[in-house]
């Protein structure tokens, strides 16, 4: 449905502004009753057990990515005990809300935008709105719910398993002191970084959820088109993400002081 | 009764591709209309038009004093359950069975009880003869099957206006005329607009009360079905007879100089298939089609402004129908 061009990357700013707009639709939506709880209640269910094991299992070697490396780089400049703190920032400021939305783009957007997508190319979402139901509110709301949902649980559960896998690798093995790496937990960091933390989870769980299904709802023709829908959905939301992130950390420390600053 | 479509000069194109303009048409309220036209001149994209899925360029569609085209989406919404639609395929949802699918809008929209819904579900279920497949789904079906289930859903809110998009697509010519005869027999009891969007010459022959074509991004013409089945107009003649001779090229229209060419070269039609059959009847035992009444009384009135041919045909048909009432 391209009209003609007036001037070059109109395209593509259209397209920025019908995410936009599907993005207000489903906040709009989502206070109009009635809610479909158990279409709420499937999606939840679905997401959370496509993603769950990924990302535990992803955790893992992340917060020893981080722990061992932050060893290695304390302990030449003599601060040992504060490894513990430092993993513990990094791992629940920047880590966990990443590793928690890219598995629910990767796992959970990705299935969700496949279904909506041959639902459209089926026509089963023209069928809907004929039936006088609206489908943002209908399908869509329930599922960007869902994504913010397992977000904020995924990226608690992702957390406590990476601070957990860095205090293995940093007490087992590269030889730090158990007491000194807990003890030093509430050195540098503080309750607003978990805030932080679970609000950035909340957020790149609407952006996975709404991406997922901007393209779901426009995808090119035939099957093929749907493919290139899913591709891009994961890309996009890839791309919205670190970006995002990067806005958010920016705010995050510009507002909230730093302990002990 | 059904409620009048009024559609005036309508326009679409997508990007600077144009696929129709200035399309005016009614179908008149409690009839049944078949939209003709050969493949890719935009008959599905028009139905689309016609439920605000896709919105025109230009002109006007008038339901009840109400803009379609120009309406806020609330009172689209409001407007679109007068509505039942037939979608190619059924378009039903994949991931429930038949019996949830039809019961689909009445859960949305109404507050009946599970009893009251079993029993209206079941009800269009055996109007489409799908008694017993209720927990099936869609996935396991036929095409055919799938096409009833679509049009079970379509019926369940006792639409004042139903659109069916190709109901013979897919299917074998005995089961297009049993969805022919349930499309005829709908429209004696529910006493609906129909729309019927085909490329199925027998259907258009003798389904519809009112015949319109499409062809070169325009409405060639629209009329009671006399006028179309009796038109000289070549585009006309040579698709009512599925014949290669004519404006209707395999891609886009032909040019001239192949017309020519196969003129020259002395192509003439086989068995061309001329004059008005009969129209199908309702099966015995249903209420008599209201519409056949009104329509007798609406053509009459435009007798006068009709091509001579319709105008014979029209009158022959109603002496047949008058001695055959005595």
């Amino acid at each position: 449905m391209t009209v003609k061009q007036a001037f070059p990357g109109q395209a593509a700013l259209r397209q920025t502004g019908r995410l936009y707009a599907l993005g207000l639709d489903v906040i709009r939506c989502t206070f109009k009753r009635p809610f479909q709880f158990r279409e709420f209640i499937g999606q939840f269910w679905f997401i959370a057990s496509v993603s769950l094991l990924p990302a535990a299992l992803v955790a893992i070697p992340f917060g020893a990515v981080i722990a061992l490396h932050l060893g290695s780089l304390t302990e030449q400049i003599g601060a040992q005990s504060f490894t513990g703190a430092a993993s513990v920032l990094a791992i629940i400021q920047q880590a966990s809300p990443v590793v928690t939305a890219l598995l629910i783009a990767g796992a959970g957007g990705s299935a969700m935008c496949a279904d909506l997508g041959s639902r459209t190319i089926r026509e089963e979402i023209d069928a809907m709105e004929v039936l006088g139901v609206n489908p943002v509110q209908r399908l869509i709301v329930p599922r960007v719910l869902a994504a913010m949902g397992v977000a904020a649980f995924l990226n608690g559960l992702v957390s406590v398993v990476g601070v957990l896998g860095g205090y293995f690798f940093n007490v087992v093995m590269q030889n730090g002191t158990p007491g000194a790496y807990l003890a030093s937990f509430s050195a540098l960091a503080q309750l607003p970084d978990l805030w932080i933390s679970e609000i950035k989870a909340v957020i790149f769980g609407f952006v996975a959820g709404v991406v997922a299904a901007y393209r779901g709802l426009n995808p090119g023709r035939g099957p093929k088109g749907v493919g290139d829908a899913v591709n891009q959905s994961v890309v996009i939301t890839f791309l919205l993400l670190f970006l995002l992130n990067l806005i958010l950390t920016t705010l995050y420390v510009q507002v909230v002081p730093p302990k002990g600053a | 009764m059904g409620v009048e479509v009024a559609v005036e000069g309508l326009g679409k194109s997508f990007g600077r591709q144009r696929i129709w303009q200035d399309v005016t048409l009614t179908l008149p309220a409690g009839e049944v209309s078949v939209l003709l036209g050969p493949s890719g001149t935009g008959k599905s994209v028009f139905l689309k038009c016609l439920i605000g899925l896709l919105k025109p360029d230009a002109g006007r569609i008038l339901i009840n004093d109400t803009d379609l085209v120009r309406c806020s989406e609330h009172t689209l919404y409001g407007i679109r359950k007068l509505f039942g639609v037939l979608f190619q395929d059924g378009a039903l949802f994949g991931s429930m069975n038949l019996y949830d699918n039809v019961a689909f809008p009445l859960r949305e929209h109404t507050r009946k009880s599970e009893t009251e819904i079993r029993s209206i579900v079941s009800e269009k279920m055996g109007m489409v003869g799908l008694s017993g497949a209720e927990r099936k789904l869609p996935g396991e079906i036929s095409g055919g099957m799938r096409k009833r289930a679509g049009l079970a859903r379509a019926l369940v809110l006792d639409p004042q206006i139903i659109l069916v998009d190709e109901p013979d697509s897919g299917l074998d010519p005995v089961r297009t005329a049993y969805i022919s005869q349930l499309l005829l027999d709908l429209n004696a009891q529910l006493d609906a607009t129909i729309l019927i969007v085909t490329h199925n010459i027998n259907v258009a022959r003798t389904v519809p009360d009112n015949i319109g074509m499409l062809f070169r991004r325009e409405l060639v013409m629209f009329g009671p079905r006399e006028v179309l089945l009796t038109s000289e107009e070549p585009a006309v003649k040579q698709f009512l007879n599925g014949s290669r001779i004519g404006p209707i090229g395999m891609s886009e229209e032909k040019d001239e100089a192949t017309m020519a060419a196969e003129l020259a070269a002395g192509a003439t039609m086989v068995d061309e298939i001329r004059g008005v059959p009969p129209q199908l009847e309702p099966t015995p035992g249903l209420p008599d089609r209201q519409a056949v009444h009104r329509r007798r009384a609406r053509v009459m009135r435009i007798l006068h402004t009709l091509p001579p041919a319709a105008r014979h045909s029209i009158l022959a048909s109603l002496d047949s129908t008058d001695r055959f009432a005595r």
